[in-house]
């Protein structure tokens, strides 16, 4: 065993550790219900959780995650026997058709989680500062790349294990999505039908799960994601040796592994048939799945809530010598402006979320018309979260998208302080916007126009940013490598999502074309503009700071010429589909529609886009070791973290630096943004 | 200057050649409502704003991207430009004056499609899981078909029995969700005959694909003869226990999940149910007799039948001169 790879041993103990894991919950189940049913959902559950630890078991041994992972499930069972034991106590029922019953599943999550962290060194050092016992500031990693898989302090490990967890992520939600892609390339049932059965759901309510199971990961993808890079590149841009709380850093990260698990595992707990939005009355019928969702979710939110807290300190107070507020790199701005709204709006969400789970559990009736609840306030609730959550997910992107036009255009970014402003301002008028995802439901009817003005005026702040970059390009002189080509794919996608816009603003034609395909067209087309190709971008920029390496330019334009076509036809299908009469998340569509050709030509374009992400990764993964060398300041950027040498040295900047000039004067000679000081002057 | 010009006129070639195109995709339904008219009429305002701004930014990117190249062996920067605020001030304010302009418009179009007729015929919408029953108040009568007549106003009053539903007609435009514990309205004009389906659009759970109705868009006369022979139906119906039972059965919406044709819907078809025997999910047969049918009715999760069981039927309460007219009506069912 010494000898091999460390990769191939972990897959081959991901196929014995999901085969045995199958097993146990496969007794479990049987000695529970007394018939073997061969896909009980605690089998399925069993198998993934031994599958994933074995493999991070047979990568990294007995540390980090794995300890995190055994801890979960010991954890999670403690908890639900726990509850399971008092239930007996009291005469009502102990075990039900998912082993566990409902509230005991729910403790033993949450024990669940909290152990992860513990198991996982999240929480070491505040217990030991309880105890009294002090800490070295700073932990040192152990040189290679299993510090990845374990706690680490240093924000540039950090923002990679967020991008990885991220990738991982967006991985289970795209292949989900194939899925029941798959299912609509024609009408009826192919083969998620009545009659078939995995952990307990039929046919329709499997694909209802898989769709709203790729709504919320994708989210949390994009979450992670966004936070990957804000991390990793942030105190590099302000010239921060790390972000201003580091163990809060660490934990925000951690809790984010255990809620993906929770979030996954209601694939496996009867699933949930209710969309990643959860509506009341609807969630409170749904099965158990419905609680892991809500969970995960709620977890996920801690994550996103910290991690914005941290960054917002670490930019306000950690900025280099002379970094004034308009010589920031414009890609703080943004994240300052997501971070805005992750601090204050995500609590809406968790707050609504825990709402119907104690509507679930405890019996309250808030949102239960018979007990003299609401469900339209949950509603406002949950978008009012839920929309500025989209400004979340596309802000950093676009923060990006103008950090690098600059770059490959060789001109300063046209109107600095008014994309600067524009981020801001779209933060802003996003927190005013929440009811329009309701014009339909029955909320106040003269409370929509109102909200219909304030969501036109989105339009103003995002065409800000479109008109200036474009005189940005006007008079450059232009290259196009990879990360620009992802740039521009961003602008022109995004660019869609922003014109499918305003239909949906105005009520009257949102009247139409509310719960159609249009809808998912067009933020699918905000998604990947706003996030998709702009991290895209990202990476392959970044990739050498992070390495050391490029990645391969061939299979990068490969990877983009792939998926933009493929994607651009995709969302216009959706949208012409949706016009015409195509309602959203439905598992099947009247033949008579004649919409068989449109899905069809989706589902090609699905798998098309599928297999250019298949050619990135393989880039990805295949370059960290094989990569052409890239070691100097390869795009040529002002920037300065491309002004020493790559990877990135462990404290960063081994002498301050200090603003002298604007971020991006390309093509003004003898400028520059940041000198750095010989001395130990302004260190700190 | 020259570039401008070139990007100008690029621009308005683009816009006409988009706006054209998305006239001859065709990409909205037939226009069936009076209601559809202010819709279509702001939706061609978007086209026509959208096909503009597309090519406003499309042109001088695409513009730039050709004639702005870095060219082979070329190096050095490109213009020191930083900005320019009195443009930044125009791309702010114009956007501005034209997005509240179509605040102002959509409010308008809105209030059009909600113009109210005192006179409007009133039917009583029940959606629930996965079916939609509606009753004409002013004849009592009872229906799974929405039969409207032309050229009048129909406000549809609408609640739902358990989770939260959305009416939806493409071809009305229109749309507005149906809750529990209170009535949504909705008003519509048809003024196309044909025959339409109304679709639910509110994700309401397993079967909401197929959580559908006909609606049918008929001329007066043709109306008031349906209407005149479906309150005849329904009085005969009155005399006899099985026509009774067939009345509470598609008042309640039993048929939207149980077939009368043997299909294999929500829940099991009622077709040769009667005297039959039924697996159940704990692997015995029970014998479809007045009892398991009444209990199945009042206490649906009592007894599960194998490969349903995870389905949550409504309750429902019924006298039990009710239930013995609708097991009248199943026993029919040869």
């Amino acid at each position: 065993m010494k000898t091999m790879n460390p990769v191939w041993r972990g897959l081959a103990l991901l196929l014995a550790g999901g085969i045995s894991g199958y097993f146990i919950g496969l007794g479990l189940d049987t000695l529970v219900s007394k018939q073997v049913n061969f896909t009980a959902p605690l089998a399925g559950l069993f198998s993934l959780l031994g599958a994933v630890t074995a493999f991070f078991f047979g990568l990294v041994g007995y540390h980090g995650v794995t300890r995190g992972l055994v801890f979960q499930t010991i954890g999670t069972l403690i908890g639900g026997f726990f509850v399971t034991g008092i239930r007996a106590l009291m005469g009502l029922e102990t075990f039900g058709n998912f082993f566990f019953t409902e509230p005991a599943w729910v403790f033993g999550a949450l024990v669940g989680t909290l152990s992860f962290l513990a198991g996982v060194g999240a929480l070491t050092d505040w217990f030991k500062w309880a105890l009294g016992e002090s800490t070295p500031e700073h932990h040192e990693d152990e040189p290679g790349w299993k510090k990845y898989f374990q706690l680490s302090l240093d924000h540039k490990v950090i923002g990679v294990q967020y991008t990885v967890t991220s990738i991982a992520v967006l991985g289970f939600g795209g292949i989900f999505a194939l899925i029941f892609r798959t299912e609509l390339a024609a009408s009826q049932l192919q083969f998620l039908t009545t009659t078939f059965q995995a952990f307990d759901q039929n046919g329709l309510q499997f694909y209802n799960t898989l769709m709203s199971l790729h709504g919320m990961l994708m989210i949390v993808s994009i979450l992670l994601g966004i936070a990957g890079v804000m991390n990793y590149l942030i105190p590099l841009l302000i010239g921060a040796q790390d972000m201003a709380f580091p163990r809060l850093n660490a934990f925000s990260f951690w809790i984010a592994v255990p809620a993906a698990v929770l979030l996954l595992s209601a694939l496996f707990l009867g699933g949930f048939d209710t969309g990643w939005t959860g509506y009341p009355p609807l969630s409170t019928r749904s099965p158990l799945g419905v609680q892991m969702f809500f969970l995960g979710v709620f977890v996920a939110g801690w994550s996103s809530i910290l991690g914005a807290l941290n960054l917002i300190a670490s930019v306000v107070r950690m900025r280099a010598r002379g970094m004034t507020a308009f010589r920031m790199p414009i890609f703080a701005w943004a994240a300052i402006a997501t971070s805005i709204i992750a601090l204050t709006a995500t609590q809406l969400i968790g707050l609504s979320f825990q709402l119907v789970m104690f509507q679930r559990l405890l019996g309250m009736g808030f949102f239960d018309p018979a007990k003299g609840g609401n469900p339209v306030l949950f509603q406002h609730l949950f978008w009012f979260y839920s929309h500025p959550a989209v400004y979340v997910f596309v802000l950093p992107g676009l923060g990006v998208i103008s950090e690098l036009l600059p770059v490959f255009v060789r001109k300063p970014l046209f109107g600095y302080r008014w994309i600067a402003m524009s981020s801001l301002g779209i933060a802003l008028v996003g927190f005013l916007v929440w009811a329009h995802h309701m014009f339909t439901s029955g909320m106040n009817e003269y409370l929509r126009v109102p909200f219909m003005y304030s969501t036109l005026l989105v339009a103003v702040p995002t065409g800000v940013k479109f008109f200036s970059w474009v005189a940005t390009l006007w008079q450059g002189k232009i290259s196009t490598p990879t990360p620009m080509l992802f740039v521009l794919g961003g602008i022109i996608v995004f660019l869609m999502g922003g014109l499918s816009g305003p239909p949906n603003a105005t009520v009257s034609t949102d009247l139409h074309l509310h719960d159609t395909y249009f809808i998912v067209g067009h933020f699918h087309d905000t998604m990947f503009g706003g996030y998709i190709f702009p991290f895209f971008a990202a990476l392959y920029y970044w990739f050498p700071k992070a390495t050391g390496r490029r990645m391969s330019e061939k299979l990068g334009k490969l990877h983009f010429w792939l998926m933009t076509p493929s994607f651009l036809v995709l969302t216009f299908a959706m949208m012409r589909v949706g016009l015409l009469g195509m309602r959203r998340r439905i598992a099947d569509y009247d033949p008579a529609l004649g919409f068989d050709l449109s899905h069809l030509i989706m589902t090609v374009a699905a798998y098309l886009i599928f297999t250019s992400v298949v050619i990135f990764l393989y880039n990805f993964f295949h370059s960290m070791k094989y990569g052409e060398k890239a070691e100097g300041n390869v795009w040529e950027s002002r920037s300065p973290e491309w002004q020493v040498p790559s990877p990135m040295p462990v404290h960063n900047y081994q002498h301050a630096f200090q603003v002298v000039g604007e971020p991006y004067d390309y093509g003004l000679p003898g400028s520059k943004y940041v000198e750095f000081m010989k001395s130990q002057e302004g260190k700190g | 200057m020259r570039h401008f010009v070139v990007v100008a006129i690029l621009v308005i070639a683009l816009s006409t050649l988009t706006y054209s195109g998305l006239m001859a995709a065709n990409l909205l339904p037939a226009q069936a409502s009076e209601q559809a008219l202010p819709v279509d009429w702001l939706f061609n305002l978007q086209f026509i704003t959208i096909s503009f701004l597309f090519s406003l930014i499309v042109v001088p990117l695409l513009y730039s991207l050709i004639v702005f190249r870095r060219k082979k062996g070329e190096s050095g920067d490109g213009v020191h430009i930083e900005g320019n605020t009195p443009l930044e001030i125009t791309w702010t304010a114009i956007p501005l004056v034209i997005v509240m302009g179509f605040a102002y418009l959509g409010a308008y179009s809105l209030g059009e499609t909600r113009r109210i007729d005192p006179q409007a015929m009133v039917v009583n919408v029940t959606a629930q899981q996965f079916a939609w029953t509606f009753e004409y108040p002013e004849t009592g009568v009872v229906s799974d078909v929405l039969y409207l007549p032309k050229d009048k106003q129909v406000l549809l009053k609408m609640t739902s029995r358990d989770v939260i539903h959305s009416f939806w007609v493409p071809e009305f435009r229109i749309k507005q969700d149906i809750l529990p514990g209170r009535t949504t309205e909705y008003r519509i004009t048809p003024t196309l005959e044909g025959d339409y389906r109304l679709r639910c659009a509110e994700l309401c759970g397993s079967n909401h694909a197929y959580m559908l109705a006909n609606v049918k868009v008929v001329s007066r006369a043709d109306f008031d003869a349906w209407m005149a022979a479906r309150a005849e139906e329904a009085r005969a119906a009155a005399d006899t226990p099985e026509g009774r039972g067939k009345t509470l059965v598609t008042q309640n919406g039993c048929l939207g999940c149980h077939s009368l044709d043997g299909s294999r819907g929500t829940g099991p078809t009622w077709l040769g149910l009667y005297g039959s025997s039924v697996p159940l999910s704990d692997g015995s047969t029970v014998t479809a007799d007045d009892a398991f049918i009444k209990e199945s009715i009042l206490q649906p999760q009592a007894k599960y039948v194998a490969g349903y069981e995870t389905i949550q039927m409504p309750v429902y309460t019924f006298t039990d001169e009710q239930i013995a007219d609708i097991i009248a009506f199943i026993e029919t069912l040869k």
